[in-house]
């Protein structure tokens, strides 16, 4: 029981911790390629709105990056403190993947961040545009290579097992792992529909607020047109994901369904509250022989359900996090189509449109959690698998300790949650106060844009 | 040599020198990150945004040489991160919040309302200080052999203070750089000060240390190394004292020599370095595990190896390139 205790105190302090640091990159992968959009709109068009836009979002994209990058520090340190079996198994496979992580990725974006942030008037125009696309460059990066190391995680390849240590045999295999492609999709396209509402979430905020300065306009249109673009295809995306995870790793699938037993021609279950004891669920709620259709192709076609499975994850929390996730992309979908429309139509949003999606802003990180929570909770018990159990890989750290320091995390981050959200408005609300910046006259803008202290 | 004949031997000695040079850089440069905002404490409000403005552009490139050593400590030395951290677990905990602490107030208090400003500035001066003293408590640790008693707990508090004053040092000369007029002024007086604190610290850590470990004791203190290893103490110390003169009187018409208080600090640092590495050879867990006995397999290893080759270069290459672009005296720092 002991260890019990320990081991998910453990995974509840690295859950913390990733879940915390996930919000962050989530966002700024995709805003460092939509500030670089914005400056490369400046430089074509010249128009003040793209500058105007450019100069509020970098400041959003320092604070997140910030608030990364030191989430991100606590992470490379508990690897080793909370799980070293992890390290001990397959950390010839981890480790050269973290290791270039960090050697072509890190240093890259914290470096030209630097310039981007404070060099407008120390570089040219051409240099400073070079940064701000080496930045997006470093944090897509970045997503690549952890996204390679946890989709080998989920389906491993590309080695082979020596007393009872991973051996690589082949990086290609290890690189472009089954998973990989599918998982590195859709995450790119959710970090593309977080930013996509939080910038548009912002700048309706701010017209809400009747701020009708060039970068509000130029804001609004991005995120909800960037919203509508993205959200079909990620919905494409997270369907072939399903069935690439159907086809690796089916007891998850199961857990995402509700299936208890195996079924022919199962119902999609809209709702129900699985109960572990019962083996069965409550209240269930279905449309019949729509889960097999989707995911087989065919009305009666079998899926597996845990009683065909030796190990298998806990259902509920796999089951709850897919339907938000689910739930939370077909809003997207709903908003930023009727979005699209009120701004192709009447070139504004109504207001009340604009208050849904004043309500919409962190919807990314809602759905963006939810969708780890599925696939990281429906790779239990195993942390690689079939190769490595998540239980074989926890440290003897006394369950005492890991409670304290959790809780202190804990409060830290929710100090760092609600002091980011609070700043985001209020540099917002700051925004519309200031006086508009004249981009014809190149220096003082350069000048105000240093003294800000972005 | 016959420990460097294969190839799994040579591998390990070159990663431990790789991840020598990461933890190197990392102590210089976040170091006078973390000594500017200790110093903080002892300026008025505009003397503070012209401070944070001095680092700026760099700290968080400067932060990502600690991920890249742990980063190389986990990958290289897999098993040797589970025993140091694990042993150190609550002061690198307090040192992870410290850090966490420091970056982001580092980013608020440029965008948090006007009222907030303050608060945000004491958790960047409590972060710094936080940092630079559990570092310094790990470090203490560490040269004890993590071992449980009291004596190791006073060392190692002795340490955490000398890193401090060291960091102060670094963040001091810093702003001698980077900064001008009554700022830079003080910021003479705090390296002198500084100075004496990290030398005194320096001294005694270097006695203490040969004298709690017979190991250590015997790798200094026997014919010939004595008089091979002498150039080590001697040159810190002259170094030391080279510092001082030339702070005296500062700041020289014209700012002349205003980077060398800078060099000679970090050239300080490297020293002892160097000599706490000479030290610990070839154990990565003081007399528990050497880093033969701690590498990864040779087959990883070749390909970070190849990796870091080719991109190290290129990452001093930019870095060099950003300190270019930031060179000279810091700007100012203005908020609506």
């Amino acid at each position: 029981m002991e260890t019990l205790d320990a081991l998910m105190l453990a995974r509840a302090q690295f859950g913390a911790n990733i879940t915390f640091h996930i919000l962050f990159p989530t966002i700024t992968i995709a805003l460092g390629w939509v500030l670089l959009f914005f400056k490369l709109k400046f430089n074509r068009s010249g128009d003040d709105q793209w500058m105007a836009a450019y100069q509020f979002f970098v400041k959003v994209f320092a604070l997140c990056f910030a608030l990364g990058v030191v989430s991100g520090i606590t992470m490379s340190f508990q690897f080793g403190t909370n799980w070293p079996g992890f390290m001990e198994t397959v950390g010839n496979i981890a480790g050269p993947l973290l290791a270039y992580e960090i050697l072509t990725a890190f240093f890259m974006e914290a470096v030209f961040l630097g310039i981007m942030l404070f060099g407008v008037n120390r570089v040219s125009n051409r240099v400073h545009t070079i940064a701000t696309l080496l930045v997006a460059v470093g944090t897509t990066l970045s997503a690549f290579w952890i996204l390679v190391l946890n989709s080998w995680m989920h389906t491993p390849a590309g080695f082979e097992m020596r007393d009872g240590v991973a051996h690589a045999t082949d990086w290609w295999a290890i690189i472009f792992n089954p998973s990989m492609p599918y998982r590195l999709a859709h995450m790119l396209m959710a970090s593309g529909l977080t930013a996509a509402f939080l910038i548009a979430g912002l700048s309706a905020y701010r017209w809400l607020r009747g701020d009708r300065s060039g970068g509000v306009k130029a804001g609004l249109k991005t995120g909800v047109f960037l919203a509508a673009g993205l959200i079909p295809l990620q919905i494409f995306m997270g369907d072939l994901h399903g069935l690439n995870t159907l086809e690796h790793q089916p007891q998850k699938v199961a857990a995402m369904e509700g299936l208890w037993q195996t079924e022919q021609g199962a119902g999609l279950r809209l709702f129900a509250i699985p109960d572990a004891e019962q083996q069965s669920n409550h209240y269930e709620v279905k449309i019949p022989n729509l889960a097999s259709l989707i995911l087989t192709h065919e009305w009666d076609g079998e899926l597996k359900g845990f009683d065909a499975f030796e190990h298998h994850p806990p259902m509920a929390p796999v089951f709850f996090s897919f339907r938000i996730m689910v739930g939370v992309g077909l809003l997207m979908l709903l908003v930023s189509w009727v979005g699209a429309w009120q701004l192709k139509r009447q070139g504004e949003p109504k207001p009340w449109l604009a208050k849904v999606l004043v309500a919409m802003t962190f919807a990314g990180w809602v759905a963006t959690v939810a969708g780890w929570y599925t696939t990281e909770i429906g790779r239990q018990p195993w942390l690689v698998q079939d190769v490595l159990l998540t239980a074989d890989a926890a440290s003897d750290v006394a369950a005492g300790m890991i409670a304290t320091t959790l809780t202190g995390y804990l409060l830290i981050y929710a100090v760092l949650i609600s002091a980011f959200i609070g700043t985001l408005f209020y540099l917002a609300r700051r925004a519309g106060r200031l006086p508009e910046p004249s981009a014809h006259e190149a220096k003082p803008l350069a000048g105000a844009f240093q003294q800000e202290g972005v | 040599m016959d420990m460097l004949a294969t190839e799994g031997h040579w591998l390990a000695v070159a990663f431990a020198a790789l991840m020598g040079l990461s933890i190197l850089l990392y102590v210089i440069l976040d170091g006078y990150d973390l000594g500017v905002g200790m110093l903080m404490a002892a300026a008025d409000d505009e003397q503070k945004d012209r401070m944070i403005a001095s680092i700026g552009p760099f700290w968080d490139a400067n932060e990502t040489w600690l991920v890249l050593s742990v980063g190389l400590l986990l990958v290289a030395f897999p098993a040797a991160h589970g025993v140091i951290l694990s042993e150190l677990y609550l002061p690198a905990t307090l040192m992870l919040m410290a850090l966490i602490l420091r970056g982001v107030s580092f980013d608020f208090r440029a965008k948090a309302r006007a009222q907030h400003k303050q608060r945000w500035d004491a958790a960047f001066m409590v972060g710094s200080l936080l940092a630079a003293l559990t570092q310094g408590y790990m470090l203490g640790l560490y040269i004890m052999g993590f071992e449980d008693s009291t004596s190791a707990t006073v060392f190692a508090v002795l340490v955490a203070i000398s890193l401090a004053a060291g960091y102060c040092l670094m963040g001091a000369t810093w702003l001698v750089m980077k900064t001008e007029d009554e700022l830079q002024r003080r910021a003479v007086r705090w390296a002198r000060l500084s100075l004496w604190l990290t030398a005194l610290g320096i001294v005694t850590i270097s006695l203490v240390t040969p004298l709690v470990n017979e190991r250590i004791f015997a790798k200094w203190f026997s014919m010939p190394e004595i008089i091979l290893l002498a150039p080590i103490p001697l040159l810190t110390g002259l170094l030391a004292l080279a510092l001082d003169r030339l702070l005296v009187g500062m700041p020289y018409r014209h700012d002349r020599f205003y980077r060398w208080p800078f060099w000679l600090a970090g050239g300080m640092f490297a020293l002892c370095f160097q000599g706490l590495a000479y030290s610990f050879y070839p154990y990565v867990v003081p007399e528990q595990m050497t880093i033969y006995g701690a590498a990864a397999s040779p087959e990883s290893l070749w390909i970070i190896f190849v990796g870091a080759l080719l991109v190290l270069p290129c990452i001093i290459g930019y870095t060099i390139f950003a300190y270019r672009v930031f060179s000279g005296k810091a700007q100012e720092l203005n908020y609506y």
